[in-house]
């Protein structure tokens, strides 16, 4: 009786199919990978259950960092003339005398932690060169001299009548509540009573009511 | 394998009986481009998920001065976390008694369950017969718009209510994190405000007491 013969295969299987695969998972992701810009200040941000997306533009951007110093970013990157806006309105309202090479400086400033008064000084050097460990933080501790009130006020003179304006706190975790409430204030004196606070993603605990809600849709 | 025939050994041997050169296979080993691939598909994986920041909607009240326009809540459905340093969490229900006996200390994980309990206490007392039903109507419309499930219930915790009062030595992430406690029970109403003298000094002595720096 003639045995079956099994032909022998070779080991070897052609990877190109999974290679193609690979390769197009590799560009989707290089290309959908947004890196984060880098940070000039170390902050560490809590975690929270929210999963709201963080808006990017039309924003301002308050920092608080765990030495409790305050920092103003202006978020606009499709109309730069805001910026330009912003940064005159402080000129005229203390009459700080800026050059428009110190205003222009201003735009590509990234953050803003000096008192107005060493405005002009900080402006008057490349922002490449900004050292932001040297920077003293906004002054806000004395509600008298709240100076981020002003920053806040120039910022909605130079976007009145704009819809979709967001103000975003990025707070330490470790920062202390107290300079959070100066932030506060600021804004309040400017009749802001809407903030969006930054946060990093955290696990909804299960079982919980806002769990619940979650995947519940209501019937029309 | 990776090598490139250029057949410069052996110029002069041409003609019959010179072997001729093995044909070498034009498949290469892919391997190693694998490799590599899949080590940068996880290296962009990781990145592109975790650098996600997402943000915390807060909104304040305008401050009043006077004082007939201030909110009045009911006593019985109030709960008041105070949050002190040292991630301390202390909370008293209604008012603060004279001699502070109702004031209680927690942490962050166990206010969880009080802010629970103190729902269902509250939900328990309720009488459709307190409520304005205009109110009370609003009240299932947002619930319903925001996705509860049980919003034909929403109007019965109507009287509860959470104030936050946050001392001087509490951090920022202890807001947040009482914040979103606010948002993982599904709280409807809650304040932050600064915390009363009295309050304040009881606060220290249970430091005190407790040892805490």
């Amino acid at each position: 009786m003639p045995s079956v013969k099994i032909p022998r295969k070779s080991t070897d299987t052609d990877m190109t199919p999974f290679v193609d695969v690979a390769f197009l998972i590799l560009s989707f992701f290089i290309m959908a990978t947004k890196f984060k810009p880098p940070q000039p200040v170390e902050i560490e941000t809590p975690a929270s259950v929210q999963a709201q997306t963080l808006p990017e533009d039309k924003a301002v951007m308050i920092s608080i960092d765990s030495l409790n110093r305050v920092f103003f970013t202006l978020l606009s990157e499709k109309d730069e003339s805001k910026y330009l806006d912003v940064i005159k309105d402080i000129d005229a309202n203390f009459k700080l005398g800026l050059t428009p090479a110190e205003m222009q400086n201003f735009r590509h400033t990234y953050m803003i932690g000096v008192p107005i008064g060493s405005l002009k000084q900080l402006l008057s050097i490349d922002p490449k060169e900004h050292k932001m460990e040297t920077q003293p933080g906004i002054p806000v501790s004395d509600s008298n001299n709240n100076e981020l009130v002003w920053w806040i006020r120039a910022v909605k003179n130079a976007f009145a009548g704009e819809k979709g304006f967001r103000y975003l706190i990025k707070g330490d975790g470790r920062s202390k509540y107290p300079a959070f409430d100066a932030v506060i204030y600021a804004l309040k004196k400017n009749e802001e009573f809407k903030y969006n606070l930054v946060t990093s993603l955290d696990e909804v605990p299960p079982g919980t009511e806002f769990d619940k809600t979650r995947f519940f849709k209501p019937e029309e | 394998m990776a090598s490139i025939d250029t057949g410069a050994e052996s110029p002069q041997k041409k003609g019959p009986g010179v072997k001729k050169a093995k044909k070498l296979s034009t498949r290469i080993d892919m391997t190693p481009m694998v490799d590599l691939g899949f080590l940068l598909i996880t290296f962009f994986v990781f990145t592109a998920t975790l650098s996600s920041p997402t943000t915390l909607d807060l909104n304040m009240p305008k401050d009043v001065e006077d004082e007939k326009k201030k909110t009045e809540v009911k006593e019985s459905g109030v709960l008041t976390i105070l949050l002190g340093k040292a991630n301390q969490v202390y909370y008293y229900e209604g008012k603060l008694n004279e001699d502070a006996s109702n004031f209680k200390t927690s942490s962050y994980k166990a206010i969880r369950d009080v802010i629970i309990n103190k729902k269902k206490d509250v939900k328990s007392r309720y009488n459709p017969a307190n409520v304005d039903p205009v109110i009370c109507e609003e009240e299932k419309k947002k619930a319903k718009k925001k996705g509860d499930p049980e919003w034909e219930k929403a109007c019965e915790d109507i009287d509860f209510m959470v104030i936050i009062k946050p001392n001087a030595d509490a951090t920022y992430k202890n807001v947040v994190d009482i914040l979103d406690e606010m948002t993982i029970n599904q709280v409807k109403r809650y304040a932050m405000v600064k915390p009363y003298e009295a309050e304040l000094k009881v606060i220290k002595a249970t430091e005190e007491a407790n040892g805490i720096k």
